[in-house]
């Protein structure tokens, strides 16, 4: 049972969903068994979405249960706090540090919760927090908040920086590759600063 | 350990991308789909091999005859839906059943356990049982592809469409696939056979004896086919299982013995005998109805099931781990659980958020249809009264002109979108006109079928493989069943819009509006630059909050546009009384 579990949590529309194919597609590379599980449909109408990254020596279920993930990439600071409980104790959490507040927030049927990332930094102290669109911003376009996310993760695993790059290349558009590359570097360096602190 | 740089067979694939590579991999020639979540990627997915005919079809129901009628030309033939499109295609398959096929015939049906995405939660094994056609039930991407092929081959072995069952998470799962060659299928000759093919009486009653013989020869086939396949472990629990609830079982019980079965239908009893009689407790563990539970049971097997699981929602290790082995989950953190709902929404500049507007505004009863528009329902614009089926809003409305009188029901309108309404809302529509209902249609045509991820259909001028086809002109279809009202309003037009709905509920005959005004997401469409609200001029009426855009957000001391929402479709400025919401400055992107 020494899967590495990852999960991916977020808003419908994000772009969660390339997210994990370059995930998957980098977890492949490594020779072990890899599956994904993805969310489409409904859900993906700016609804919470869940993307479970599964690899290991022989995977059977997709789905990442409570207690099991290794790492929770957090599009979203109350999409985090959602699923912080399939976090292992020792979980690497990384928060965008974005809110996107839910209908029943907008209609004030519900409140957003506060300081979410100093409360799962309280209880899971690897946890780090991204300001993910601005780094978006500044690479060229707020739509490459995922890959920006997927370098801070990249920077946490075993798979080489290579791979990674591979994976970008084969999952998006052509035109679009430099742009990701640039998001995905500025992730991957802000996770290496992180670290050197 | 890496295999970068070696060219390898292997391919991280969803199911729904594999069964397509098997159909594809079987030398199957012709595929044809209605979409539906969790089924639409398998025949996407089919439409990128150019050695297969593929389509988008009006509904599952045509799309299953044009797969028949492939089947008999000799081809081999596949038609994928979800549970519910198989309702619709139902006539079809019950008398397939009957003639069986020429080429292999095979359906690819996706279940939804939990209803990510679906109204209902029908399992699909007992229509198949209904139609007395077999069922294989796939557990990964991998068995995807080769119970796809294998499919083809006991179609045609056994002279019988068959049915390849998913479900949510096989569907939308990837895993590792190992690609193989095509076959070299070749196309059967066609030969006249009207007593296989004519079902009149006659040669039904001939027929339905075929099909008892068959499925006596598919329960031996079970019996020895290594699709059905015992892993021997601990003899203490023994699991019967398929499908995604195998790997469930796996990672809840671990070593124990399984029968893990990949045809579900008929099933294979002398091995299920053979089974449990080794094992100390048998456990079935399955999905949605107790299919194979009762089947045990009624075979004099003493079996543990739905008393400890539930037949509604999906099942996970978890679920199986507290309910079958008493193990719950204990939280390993004092965070309280103070998260919000996130329900789906419209999104931001959708088209349907116009039309739901004015629709609340009138306080009409609305019966609705199957698609995003389906959100209208949710809470600010709660306009949706009821959703039922594709096609069921406008029959709906014309049923409650027809209980309580043109007076009382004159505040009713059914909405539904442009491709539901080519499925199945134009009989509908042909019903009220020609019994004399006054009722007012509103068609909501964003030009694509929107929720399942942007299809193309007959209304759209495009085929699956995005090529120009003859468009249908729904103004002058509306005309040709009998409508004399027809208008065409864009829902961003608020004021416009309320008129035409006005006039048109007030008109004593059939009335069709068309909403149209394309999906937000569609390539092409260009709003201008984003909005702000200057909170000088607001003065915090909160109109613009009624639109239940996921870009207007009240921070109780004002109310502001999320810069990174907000698509500049201007919706909410036309609503603002005060002019108070304009074109953001440059700061903001």
């Amino acid at each position: 049972m020494n899967n590495t579990n990852i999960m991916i949590v977020g808003v419908g529309g994000q772009g969660t969903l390339l997210a994990s194919r370059i995930l998957g597609d980098a977890a492949l590379n490594t020779g072990l068994d890899v599956k994904v599980s993805e969310v489409h449909g409904m859900s993906q109408r700016g609804g919470s979405v869940v993307t479970y990254v599964k690899m290991g020596k022989k995977v059977h279920s997709p789905v990442v249960e409570k207690g099991e993930a290794d790492i929770i990439l957090c599009f979203e600071k109350l999409e985090a706090l959602r699923w912080i409980d399939y976090a292992k104790k020792d979980a690497r959490i990384i928060i965008n540090d974005q809110r996107i507040d839910p209908m029943p927030v907008i209609i004030g049927k519900a409140r957003y919760p506060d300081s979410i990332i100093e409360k799962i930094k309280a209880e899971y102290p690897n946890t780090v927090d991204v300001p993910a669109l601005n780094m978006a911003r500044e690479c060229g376009s707020i739509k490459a908040v995922n890959v920006v996310l997927v370098g801070v993760m990249a920077r946490h695993s075993e798979i080489p920086e290579e791979v990674w790059l591979n994976a970008i290349e084969k999952n998006v558009k052509p035109q679009f590759i430099e742009l990701n590359k640039k998001a995905f570097n500025a992730g991957y360096d802000y996770a290496v600063c992180l670290a050197g602190k | 350990m890496f295999l970068r740089g070696e060219t390898t067979m292997k391919k991280l694939m969803l199911g729904n991308e594999a069964i397509a590579r098997g159909v594809y991999e079987a030398g199957a020639t012709v595929a044809t789909a209605y979409p539906g979540t969790p089924s639409t990627e398998i025949t996407e997915n089919i439409a990128k091999y150019d050695e297969i005919y593929s389509e988008w079809a009006p509904n599952e129901k045509v799309a299953l005859e044009v797969a028949i009628g492939a089947s008999v030309a000799g081809a081999r033939a596949v038609c994928a839906m979800k549970h519910v499109g198989l309702n619709v295609a139902a006539d079809p398959l019950f008398t397939a059943s009957y003639t069986g096929v020429n080429g292999g015939l095979v359906l690819f049906v996706a279940d939804d356990p939990g209803m990510h995405s679906s109204q209902n939660e029908q399992d699909t094994r007992i229509m198949a049982r209904g139609a007395k056609v077999p069922v294989l039930e796939p557990s990964d991407s991998s068995e995807c592809k080769e119970f796809a092929k294998a499919a083809f081959r006991i179609s045609e072995e056994f002279d019988t469409p068959v049915i390849v069952r998913l479900t949510t998470r096989v569907a939308h799962s990837q895993g590792i696939v190992e690609l193989s060659d095509k076959e070299d299928y070749r196309i059967k000759p066609y030969v006249k056979d009207p007593v296989k093919y004519v079902m009149m009486p006659a040669m039904a009653r001939k027929r339905h004896l075929a099909v008892e013989e068959r499925m006596a020869r598919l329960r031996e086939y079970a019996d020895n086919s290594p699709i059905n396949r015992i892993e021997w472990g601990d003899k203490k629990i023994g699991v019967i299982t398929s499908g995604i609830s195998y790997q469930y079982s796996r990672e809840a019980f671990g070593d124990v013995s399984y029968l893990k079965l990949g045809m579900v239908h008929p099933l294979p009893e002398k091995l299920i005998r053979e089974f449990a009689g080794q094992v100390e407790t048998l456990y079935v563990i399955e999905e949605l109805e107790p299919f194979i539970e009762n089947q045990c049971l009624k075979m004099g097997l003493k079996v543990i099931g739905k008393e400890l699981l539930p037949v509604t929602g999906e099942y996970s290790a978890a679920l199986i781990r507290e309910k079958v082995l008493g193990k719950s989950f204990e939280k390993l953190n004092n965070l309280e659980d103070t998260a919000p709902p996130r329900p789906p929404v419209l999104c931001a500049g959708c088209p349907h958020r116009g039309t739901y507007y004015v629709l609340k505004k009138l306080r009409l009863t609305v019966t609705g249809d199957i698609g995003c528009y389906t959100l209208g329902a949710l809470a600010p614009l709660e306009s949706l009264d009821t959703c039922v089926c594709m096609g069921a809003g406008i029959g709906m409305a014309h049923g409650m002109e027809k209980a309580l009188g043109k007076e009382k029901s004159r505040k009713t309108v059914a909405v539904i979108g442009d491709s539901t309404f080519i499925h199945s809302g134009i009989t509908g529509l042909i019903d009220m006109v020609y019994n004399k209902g006054t009722g007012t249609v509103i068609i909501l045509d964003n030009s694509i079928t929107g929720m399942t991820g942007h299809q193309h259909h007959p209304a759209t001028g495009f085929t699956i493989r995005g090529e120009p086809t003859k468009q249908v002109d729904l103004v002058k279809l509306c005309q040709a069943v009998g409508v004399e009202r027809v208008r065409v309003c864009d829902p961003f037009d608020l004021e416009g819009f309320e008129k035409a709905v006005k006039e048109e509920i007030e008109a004593d005959e059939p009335s069709v509006i068309i909403a149209r005004r394309s999906c937000a997401l569609l390539k092409g469409v260009k709003f201008g630059p984003i909005l702000s609200i200057d909170s000088e001029k607001c003065t915090r009426c909160r109109m613009c909050m009624r639109l239940g855009c996921p870009a207007i957000v009240d921070r109780s001391d004002h109310i502001e546009i999320n810069p990174t929402q907000c698509v500049g479709c201007e919706l909410c400025a036309r609503v603002c009384r005060f002019g108070a919401i304009g074109k953001a400055g440059d700061s903001n992107e």
